[in-house]
Parts: structure tokens; sequence; C-alpha cells
């Protein structure tokens, strides 16, 4: 059998970032309480001059810096974000330019809420299986919305990763996937909205907790594996906590996540959650790892993966590109004020 | 930008999204933005000229810093505007980003980042391009946390 995964990997992560102390002095709240209860002490603010379409890039270039492929042989890029720059003009269209791999290729943006980078990594997968395709691109990436004192001002950040799939050279084989979609009303954002809304609590079990679990299950069912036979294990990440308890509920230590459990440093990115925890896993893993992912998106459904690491991962040029733990670390804090103008909480039209 | 402004970007986007230049066959100089033929070999150079790829790092070779900015880019205010000498030869003015004021040197290796450069409002076209940010900005981050945390 042939090996289908990812060849390459990349990810950016705006440098700029805010405190939830500094968030929730401005609305009168114990910023101390709110970061234990959410297990995130600061969240990544994207530049002014950066969004989805940038991000993108950045990531999309990181990995093409890793690997030699001709950017030409790259024959679809699917991009996943709920933060589009444009509402009708496709984010793939800028990014395909950016990185030279034009005209010759598909293009479509995704969107399902926190999920559509993952959905993203199915698509080219199987484009590549049919063979209608060398590589693929597949990004998920997000400069997410809140409205200024809502709950989710906490953890709405930026950020955002990129896999090139194909089957030459794969570092890392995706061995299986699976998804599990209902309508589930958790979160939501109407066109020609700027700040989306939420069910409130109602968001934990029967959306982030349920599709995840049953997801997951399935996935391990049909393989028939256990948790204990992964090296590591990444699930979305809407804050620090959500992930520590699912990944109890499944069966899996907090040593298998620890590596891809990056909220705590950066926020919520969204759809560029699991892409960023399954990058900063790559950052370090070994042939023969073996890799769990399952990601959530709103609305609601999840998509999980079972992934071994190659020996290829030795040839990968790793070092061509940042590591997410020098991306955490490289940082500049801003005030709320600072916050507001960069991320046009004070605009008006 | 109005639409003949937007057609104009749209024209440029492989000299501001890819830094794409080129090269005279006949003397080896290098042009960015590229140019029709070469401005030392003029005749001589008519069909040597070749497309080519900047590699995106350089050093700074002088600076500016903007405090007072056209409307579009106020909300920015102060930057740093450069002129940087590119590892192949050109020379190209860029903003440099990721960069505090105070740390902005003569000399500084730089490399370019995709940004956006401007929009037109809420409503009309976001253009794309280079942009530059410090070489080592992801290295230095023990520095940076000692000036940067209140
Ligand atoms: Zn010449």
């Amino acid at each position: 059998m042939t090996d289908i995964g990812i060849v390459s990997y990349g990810a950016y992560i705006p440098r700029n970032r805010i405190k939830v102390d500094e968030i929730a002095s401005v609305w009168g709240k114990d910023g101390g309480s709110i970061s234990k209860g959410l297990g995130i002490y600061e969240k990544s603010v994207p530049s002014i001059d950066e969004d989805t379409a940038t991000i993108s890039v950045e990531a999309a270039r990181a990995a093409l810096k890793r690997c030699s492929i001709n950017p030409k042989e790259i024959g679809a890029i699917y991009i996943g974000s709920e933060s589009h720059p444009y509402a009708v003009k496709p984010t793939g269209t800028i990014v395909g330019e950016a990185i030279g791999a034009t005209p010759e290729l598909m293009v479509a943006d995704y969107e399902f809420a926190c999920k559509a980078g993952t959905a993203a990594i199915q698509s080219c997968f199987a484009l590549v299986k049919a063979s209608m395709i060398k590589y693929g691109l597949a990004i998920g990436a997000d400069t997410s919305q809140a409205a200024p004192g809502d709950a989710l001002e906490f953890s709405a950040s930026a950020g955002g990763g990129g896999f090139i799939i194909g089957k030459e050279n794969v570092i890392a084989s995706i061995n299986s996937t699976c998804s599990f979609t209902t309508d589930t009303p958790d979160f939501w954002r109407r066109a020609e909205r700027k700040y989306p809304a939420h069910g409130g609590r109602f968001t934990g079990g029967p959306a982030y907790f349920k599709h995840i679990t049953s997801c997951s299950l399935n996935l391990m069912k049909k393989l028939d594996t256990k948790p204990e036979d992964y090296d590591y294990a990444i699930f979305h990440q809407p804050n620090g906590k959500f992930p520590v308890s699912i990944a109890k509920k499944l069966g899996f230590s907090f040593d298998q996540i620890k590596q891809g459990l990056i909220a705590p440093y950066i926020g919520n990115t969204y759809s560029g959650a699991t892409m960023i925890g399954l990058s900063s896993v790559l950052d370090i893993a070994k042939s023969g790892d073996r890799v769990f992912l399952t990601s959530y998106g709103s609305g609601a459904g999840s998509d999980s993966f079972d992934i071994t690491i190659t020996d290829n991962i030795n040839m990968l040029h790793r070092e061509n590109a940042p590591y997410i733990e020098q991306m955490i670390k490289s940082k500049k804090y801003v005030d709320y004020g600072t916050y507001a103008k960069l991320t046009d909480l004070l605009y008006w039209e | 930008m109005s639409s003949s402004g937007v057609a104009r970007f749209w024209r440029e986007i492989p000299q501001r999204y890819n830094l794409l230049g080129n090269k005279c066959n006949s003397c080896n100089k290098i042009f960015f933005p590229p140019k029709e033929s070469c401005p030392f070999c003029r005749r001589k150079s008519i069909g040597k000229m070749k497309e080519l790829k900047l590699s995106g790092k350089g050093k700074i070779i002088t600076y500016s810093i903007i405090h007072s900015a056209i409307e579009n880019f106020q909300k920015q205010i102060p930057y740093i505007i450069s002129i940087i000498k590119l590892d192949e030869g050109p020379n190209i003015t860029a903003q440099i980003v990721d960069c505090e004021i105070e740390k902005i040197k003569i000399g500084m290796k730089v490399e370019n980042t995709f940004r956006k450069i401007q929009e037109d409002g809420y409503t009309g076209a976001i253009y794309y391009g280079y942009k530059f940010r410090p070489c080592d900005s992801l290295l230095t981050e023990k520095e940076q946390c000692k000036c940067d945390t209140k």
C-alpha cells in the first residue's frame, strides 16, 4: 500500500499578544480566575496588516521552505477559515499566486467553524488517492472575531497551519480518517455580521464533547486501536481546559496531549488550532511515532485522523522554518487600547 | 484606489507577491522591479533579460520613521520605511514590521514577509504585497521579552 499523507508542513502565529488579565481589567473582571478557568494565559493578536490570507501565505511558504517540491506541482489549494478577508473572492487565489502555484490548480475556500482546515486535509487526501493531483495544500487559518466584552474575547485569537499532502516522500502517513456531523446550533455568525453568537453553556456537552468523543471512538473502533497505541494526541482547543478533559474522558494521558496543546499560550486560533497543534507535534516527532487527531467545528462536526510518522521525517528540513515553540516565545505584548485598534473594534463606516 | 488603480496593482502582482525581478544576461546585473531592457547594455540586452525570483533577504541601508502618514496608514504610525539592499544586488523600498522603533539599525538583516499593504476602506479591494521583518525576529525572544513586558 502506498503511503498518502503529509509531505511538508508550516505554521504561522502573529507576534502580538494580549494577556487575559489585561482584557479582564478593562471589563472589571478577575483576570486570575478567568485565566485559570479557561486555561489560557494570553492570546495572539493579528497585526493591523495581517489577516487570514497573510497568515495562510506565511504558513504555506514555511511548508515549501522545508521541502524541495515545485509549487507548480500543487494541484489543489483548499483554505479553511471563518475569517476569509473577502466574503466573495477566495483566499486560495491570493495564496496560490503568492506561492507560485497558479494558474493550473483547483482552489476553493472552506468554511466549517474551527474544523475547516482538517476538512481541507481530507479533500486533498482524497484527490491524491484518486491520482487527480500530485500534491494538495490544505490550510486552516483564522483571525477570529469576538465582540468586545463577550466571553469569547479572552480566547479568540489568530494563527494558522498548512500541510502539503501527497504520496512521495511522505513524512506522516495518514492511515485513516473519518468524520461525525450533526445539526447543532452551538455557535454561529449570521451573514453580514461582524461578531459571532453562541449558545452559552450549551456549547460544552452536546457540542464539543459529544462530537469529538463519537468521532474519536468511531475511528479507534474502525482501526481497532486504543489510546495507549498513540504517542501523541491533538484535540481541538477552544481553550486550555476542554482538550484536557476530553483527553482524560477518552483515556489519553496529559503527556500524550502536552506537545500539541498550544491554546494556553496563544488562545483559540479556530481553524488554525488543530493544525498548529499537529505542526507542534511534527516539530519534534520521530520515525514510527503514531499520532491521533480530532478537530471540532461548531455547527457541528469533528474529523479524526490516525497518522504514523515515517523515516522521511529525517530528510525534511524542519529547521528551514520556525518551530511552534519559537513562534510562541517570539512575542510583543499589547494593551487593550492597541488591541482594539489592531482588531478594528473601534470601527465605524 | 480607483478601478484603474486596481488594474495597475493587479498587473504588478508577480513583483509585489513574489519579488519577481529580472537579470541582464549580457552584464549579469539584476533589477527590481524588472526592466524591459538593461540601462547599461541597452540594445545588447534585447532578448537577454531573464526573469528572476529574488530571495527576499537583504540588509537595511537606510531608514526613516514615519510619524505623520496619509489616511490609509494613520493607524500604523509610527512605522519604519527602509531602503534595503537585497542579497542579489538591487535596492528596494519597503516597510519594516515586527520590529520596535528603537531596535531598527542600519546593517540589520531582514527578510520579506507577506502583508496587507492597503485597503480601500471597508468595501474596496485589499492589496497585498511584501514588507520586511528582522531575520532574527524569531531568535531574540529573550531580548524582546525584557523590554516588551510591562
Ligand atoms: Zn546589462
